[in-house]
């Protein structure tokens, strides 16, 4: 299945710090046919690094998706029932509008100088794409990890316009260690002199500072037993352990494909979003949500732990909302939700049916 | 325990007794719920919004694959987090015997549901008396099927103590169905019923 991203402008979206960002790119990808009553149309939320190219092989660089496990026909997201969207964050850099993306203003890129934004920003933007798809109703919201976030916003944000929400090894807001971890991949990128106070387009990136920030990123991602089993102690070379390898590959292939403001940017998002903001508690946020939810944590998920999904859980069954959760186990620790799925397929796929069957 | 009784509860004979003890379009609790094919039943026969808890994992995992909200947790803490009245009916069916605190839980149910209903092995019935008289050790049967030292049941009871505990919390036993294998016990259950239902409200 060759898949290309499309690219559609809005003239204008307003953000929650206030300003206006004015045009605003969309990057999205569909799969499979929107049936004619506009009832099987789910979208999916890519995790921090994600972009739209969520299912399918793109054509220039023959890439599989991200999700490409989970979103093709007959997977749990069957493009054979269902009409699947997904498209890159507000702030990335992956075709949606983000520092990288030149300022009408200026007629430079607008580096540090583009608005900070939120998740309540990114959804906001996802809502406007699915609006001009021609959909009123979503069938499900799923992601991992800040897709889980941006899930249950769009629970809170919009709901009304979902039929259920999907968040996978997600949580409400980011603990202090998650905020920790995020904090020392800014600062490895904003120590890199080549980053120059985020004015480095067209000139050199602080690749040195990115690629430590994705270093430090996939240690969180995996477990102490799946780098065991991946890595053991074994020796690359003379000079270097096998995961001391893995993780320079994986930072300087990283480089290639991400940008670093947008780095900083999303990762403040994150750490700014917490749904009890403003409100008394976490049970209050879900006041007014209808939505039909299914999360998932993952036994050996250190990152994202299952006691925030649990928190979620027990807080949408304070307002005897319709929730079903499960923990699976997996050794896989925060990337179960991408790389070990033949459960949560099964999860996925029977929740799916029962919802459509019902709700749509 | 728990495995055996739903396919008897879905079993011809015993459709009926829950047929007639659930009203169609109504919102259900299943605890301990299993694979979780009693709700799907439910929701499909009855149009009921079934949701279930069961503390194992791969029974969850079944449970929610089929299409059926099920919170995987132990059903003691699951009940703690449900506001008042949420649900027409809370079940237990076959897991009263295996809480810590069986009045809470029973409470509880009580507090969350307007009605509970409440499936047990019943301790009175004559071969766990037999075996206990005869043997001399901790009773054996086909309803009790464990040894003392690796039963998940801690608190045993029967058709009389049950009774007993409803009349001194005033709940108000609105049916009472007792069975051996499939078919109902209408003299003597404490005697001669296996398995115990009672439906039940405050």
């Amino acid at each position: 299945m060759l898949v290309r991203t499309n690219i559609v402008q809005f003239d204008s979206i307003a953000l929650d710090c206030g300003t206006t960002l004015a045009p605003v790119d969309v990057a999205y990808e569909t799969y499979g046919e929107l049936n004619a009553a506009k009832t099987n149309a789910i979208l999916v939320l890519h995790a921090f690094s994600g972009d739209a190219h969520a299912a399918g092989t793109d054509p220039d660089g023959g890439n599989a998706g991200w999700w490409d496990n989970m979103i093709g026909p007959g997977k749990a997201f069957d493009t054979n029932k269902y009409f699947v969207i997904c498209s890159n964050v507000l702030s990335g850099c992956r075709g949606t509008s983000g520092p990288g993306s030149i300022d009408p203003a200026t007629g430079c890129p607008y580096a540090m100088a583009f608005p900070p934004v939120t998740l309540a920003d990114m959804v906001r933007l996802q809502k406007m794409l699915t609006e001009h798809l021609g959909i009123e109703k979503l069938l499900s919201v799923s992601g991992g990890s800040m897709g889980a976030m941006q899930a249950l916003q769009w629970a809170v944000a919009y709901p009304d316009a979902i039929a259920s929400s999907i968040p996978i090894a997600g949580t409400a807001r980011h603990s202090a260690q998650q905020i920790a971890f995020n904090e020392v991949g800014r600062q490895a990128i904003m120590a890199d002199p080549d980053w120059n106070e985020g004015n480095y387009y067209g000139r050199r990136p602080p690749a040195r500072g990115l690629s430590v920030a994705r270093m430090v990123g996939h240690i969180t991602y995996m477990s102490d037993a799946s780098m065991r089993e991946k890595f053991g102690r074994r020796l690359r070379d003379q000079n270097q352990f096998e995961v001391e390898s893995y993780l320079r590959y994986r930072g300087s292939q990283f480089v290639d494909r991400f940008d670093a403001n947008s780095y900083l940017y999303i990762t403040k998002a994150m750490d700014y979003f917490d749904l009890t903001h403003g409100r008394h508690s976490l049970s209050a946020a879900f006041e007014n949500v209808r939505a039909r939810f299914l999360l998932i944590s993952f036994t050996s998920d250190w990152l994202y732990p299952t006691y925030q999904s649990l928190e979620v859980v027990r807080a949408l069954r304070g307002r005897n909302c319709d929730v079903a959760y499960c923990e699976l186990p997996s050794s896989y620790g925060h990337d179960a939700f991408l790389v070990n799925v033949t459960e949560q397929s099964e999860l996925v796929r029977g929740f799916l049916a029962s919802t459509f069957r019902e709700r749509a | 325990m728990a495995q055996a009784f739903v396919p008897e509860l879905l079993g011809r004979s015993d459709y009926a007794i829950i047929s007639e003890l659930i009203e169609p379009n109504t919102r259900v609790l299943d605890l301990g719920c299993g694979e979780g094919e009693l709700l799907e039943w439910l929701a499909l026969h009855k149009r009921v919004d079934a949701r279930g808890v069961e503390i194992s994992g791969p029974k969850a995992q079944q449970a929610i694959a089929r299409g059926v909200s099920v919170f995987h947790s132990d059903l003691e803490e699951a009940l703690a987090d449900l506001p008042d009245r949420a649900f027409d009916y809370v079940i237990l069916s076959q897991t009263l015997q295996e809480t810590r605190e069986p009045l809470r839980v029973l409470h509880d149910m009580l507090r969350v549901g307007e009605h509970a209903i409440v499936a047990f092995p019943n301790f009175g019935h004559w071969s766990v008396r037999l075996s206990h008289l005869w043997t001399g050790r901790a009773p054996k049967t086909k309803l009790f099927p464990y040894d003392w030292y690796d039963s998940p049941n801690i608190h045993f009871l029967t058709v009389h103590d049950f009774e007993t505990l409803a009349h001194a919390q005033k709940w108000v036993i609105e049916r009472r169905i007792f069975l051996q294998g499939p078919r109902t016990v209408k003299r003597l259950p404490n005697l001669l019923a296996e398995v115990a239902v009672f439906l039940v409200r405050k």
